[in-house]
């Protein structure tokens, strides 16, 4: 069954493939599914899938997986985690099974849609996928008025290494929640530093997607680039980022602590709050990010700073924190848009902000880079940019400071 | 029936493009290279051609950054082989790389006598599109550019080429082989390569490489490039304030004083 290989977490743990997946420890748990279709059920694209995970899982017992790997089926994956997260066996499929089929599948694509080829393409030669510049990663940092420090242009040893990751270092909207992000570590006095131009893509998305050869070529080149330097710890904006440093990473000998920009402004919530002096009159419902939520259990944290901001009121969706709907960005879908589109499937991103909206919310507040522009487009495609607005919880905590 | 690629590498334009010294070519030294994405579908085509009929694709490219990822690119996507030709200085002319690939497919071992000599219709240093018809007269052999289709017919010697002009016109044309043709666009687009499979050729195969021993004489290129400068900004947009209403009436007015109304 080729060569794919599944090296998670623990590096300890000998390396898993098609081939002895059923005699390792992961590969039994698989067998003790009782095929009750809770994961096709809760898969977001599981109405529309030829192979959902229950029956991937009845394939493999079959020993029938070539028909999957032939299968587009698994290119409406979003890797959202709902599947294993509401697994009442706990069946770690999306670390063990998925990953391996979806690397089966993708090497077996006759055409990958264009979108998508152009984005690995752009991530393989420029680091990020939207054929950005690699010169021009820190340009952004030019339009803060104070300076960040650049570890190219000073190695010293810092605190807290910024991992600004690609959306939020070139997208306009992601720049927004950089420079939001830069004024929260200013006025808490962190010490801190970026790549810059050195930083490129974690790659989580391709290794979801199942292009695994670009994410160890990503994972080479940014573990040499870390270990040029001295710091404590890596704080990133990129769940996706943060989720492959901690969960994928570690196999390639990744040691480091390692934060989300999220959960680490709400460790630091009391020294926030007195700067918080603004009232934002603002009704806020919150998105759980799959990476952040469902799959690190980031649920409280983004929670207690959107409720430290004077005047905002949070609303719940009926969807919320392991129930939370994708916004169809992950495990790729991020540029397949015209994929699912041209297969008539509705976009995750709208199906959210359609309930975001029932709310009653002026404010969809986010942690994840790719639900920017996911929800500020689908808010347009429905017609609801006049409704809401999409915030990132370090803007609304950026905007609370300004006096 | 065998099929051979010229691929050429050309300035990303993703980075900035800055002017050298001498104010007459382009700073290579901060330049990237990049596959010309004609040529990309020139190396598609040829691979469908062999999954179709058979037969064996040679990619062919000068030295360049960059080149040995594109070569070994072509390998995992199913070329039978890979040259590079060592030696040309920077930043040669569309003639004179036309020269010196002439020169060493007439030369190289089992480069003579390819069947079908396939390369991008136009590339972004050639937007004039001169190297097929360049290949083509060197080597003695018929030209078509501009297709956007091609199927050969081995053992009858010919290929039938398709080429699209405006309005939707069509034009099919009967080439007898050898020749030369410049592609405008594959069949398909180019198949993207997992980079696994890149990283695994790059430890199996090698790159053929040829050097080169003669130099092409000053003045071969017969144009001199006088002057390089970047565009210079030569009007301002005008953004209309106010209302839909008056944006649409001042706009209205814009175009009727300029008679397209």
């Amino acid at each position: 069954m080729g060569g794919a290989t599944l090296t998670g977490g623990n590096p300890s743990s000998p390396e898993v493939t098609l081939d002895n997946l059923l005699q390792s420890p992961q590969g039994r748990d698989l067998l003790t599914c009782i095929q009750c279709g809770l994961c096709a059920g809760t898969c977001p694209y599981g109405d529309v899938m030829a192979y959902p995970p229950r029956r991937i899982i009845a394939m493999l017992r079959a020993g029938m997986l070539e028909g999957v790997f032939k299968s587009e089926s698994l290119l409406a994956c979003v890797a959202c985690y709902s599947c294993m997260a509401k697994c009442p066996r706990n069946i770690q499929l999306t670390e063990v099974l998925l990953p391996l089929v979806k690397e089966q599948v993708f090497l077996n694509l006759a055409e990958l849609p264009a979108e998508l080829h152009k984005a690995l393409d752009n991530t393989l030669r420029y680091g990020n996928p939207m054929a950005e510049s690699p010169r021009k990663r820190a340009a952004w940092i030019k339009t803060l008025d104070f300076p960040i420090r650049v570890l190219a242009e000073d190695p010293r040893p810092v605190d807290v290494l910024w991992f600004v990751e690609c959306q939020n270092s070139y997208h306009p909207r992601g720049q927004d929640v950089s420079r939001a992000t830069a004024k929260l570590f200013h006025a808490l006095g962190i010490d801190f530093a970026i790549l810059g131009n050195e930083e490129k893509c974690a790659g989580e998305c391709a290794r979801l997607l199942g292009e695994k050869g670009l994410f160890d070529t990503l994972t080479d080149y940014n573990m040499a680039v870390f270990s040029k330097y001295h710091f404590n710890r890596i704080v990133t904006s990129g769940t996706h980022a943060y989720d492959a440093f901690t969960h994928r990473y570690p196999a390639a000998g990744f040691r480091y602590q390692v934060e989300h920009t999220t959960p680490f402004f709400a460790a630091y919530l009391e020294q926030l709050k007195p700067r918080l002096n603004r009232t934002l009159h603002y009704a806020v419902t919150y998105h759980d990010s799959c990476c952040l939520g469902r799959h690190n259990g980031f649920y409280e944290q983004p929670r207690l700073l959107l409720q430290a901001i004077p005047g905002v009121k949070l609303l719940e969706m009926p969807h919320n924190r392991i129930s939370a709907i994708c916004c169809g960005g992950g495990g790729g879908g991020m540029w397949l848009d015209t994929y699912y589109k041209a297969k008539g499937y509705e976009r995750l991103s709208e199906r959210r902000v359609k309930e975001a909206v029932t709310t009653g919310a002026d404010v969809i507040a986010v942690s994840c880079p790719y639900e920017i522009s996911r929800f500020e487009d689908a808010l347009k495609v429905l017609g609801h940019e006049k409704k809401m607005i999409v915030r990132d919880v370090t803007e609304l905590l950026s905007e609370a400071m300004e006096v | 029936m065998n099929i051979l690629v010229v691929l050429r590498m050309v300035p990303d334009v993703v980075e900035e493009l800055e002017i050298a010294p001498d104010g007459k070519s382009l700073n290579l030294e901060f330049a990237r290279m990049v596959l010309s994405e004609s040529d990309d579908h020139a190396l598609e085509q040829a691979l469908l051609i062999k999954e179709r009929d058979g037969g064996t694709v040679t990619a062919l490219a000068l030295e360049a950054p960059e080149v040995d990822e594109v070569l070994f690119a072509a390998l995992a996507k199913g070329a039978d082989r890979a040259l590079k030709i060592t030696g040309p200085k920077e930043g040669v002319t569309t003639r004179e790389a036309a020269h010196i690939i002439a020169g060493v497919i007439s030369s190289e071992p089992g480069l003579k006598g390819a069947d079908l000599v396939l390369t991008g219709t136009q590339a972004i240093n050639d937007l004039d599109g001169l190297m097929a018809p360049l290949l083509a007269q060197e080597l003695g052999l018929p030209f078509l550019g501009i297709v956007t289709g091609l199927v050969p017919n081995f053992s009858a010697r010919v290929a039938l080429a398709t080429k699209e002009y405006p309005r939707g016109v069509r034009g099919e044309f009967e080439v007898a082989l050898p020749a030369t043709f410049g592609i405008q666009a594959a069949e398909k687009p180019p198949r993207y390569v997992p980079v696994a499979k890149v990283r695994a050729v790059m430890k199996s195969r090698k790159i053929d490489c040829v050097s080169l021993t003669e130099t092409v004489e000053p003045g071969f290129s017969l144009l001199q490039v006088l002057e390089m400068t970047k565009p210079q900004p030569s009007g301002h947009a005008e953004i209309l304030e106010g209302s839909a209403d008056q944006t649409a009436g001042a706009l209205c007015t814009i175009l009727a004083e300029r008679g397209l109304l």
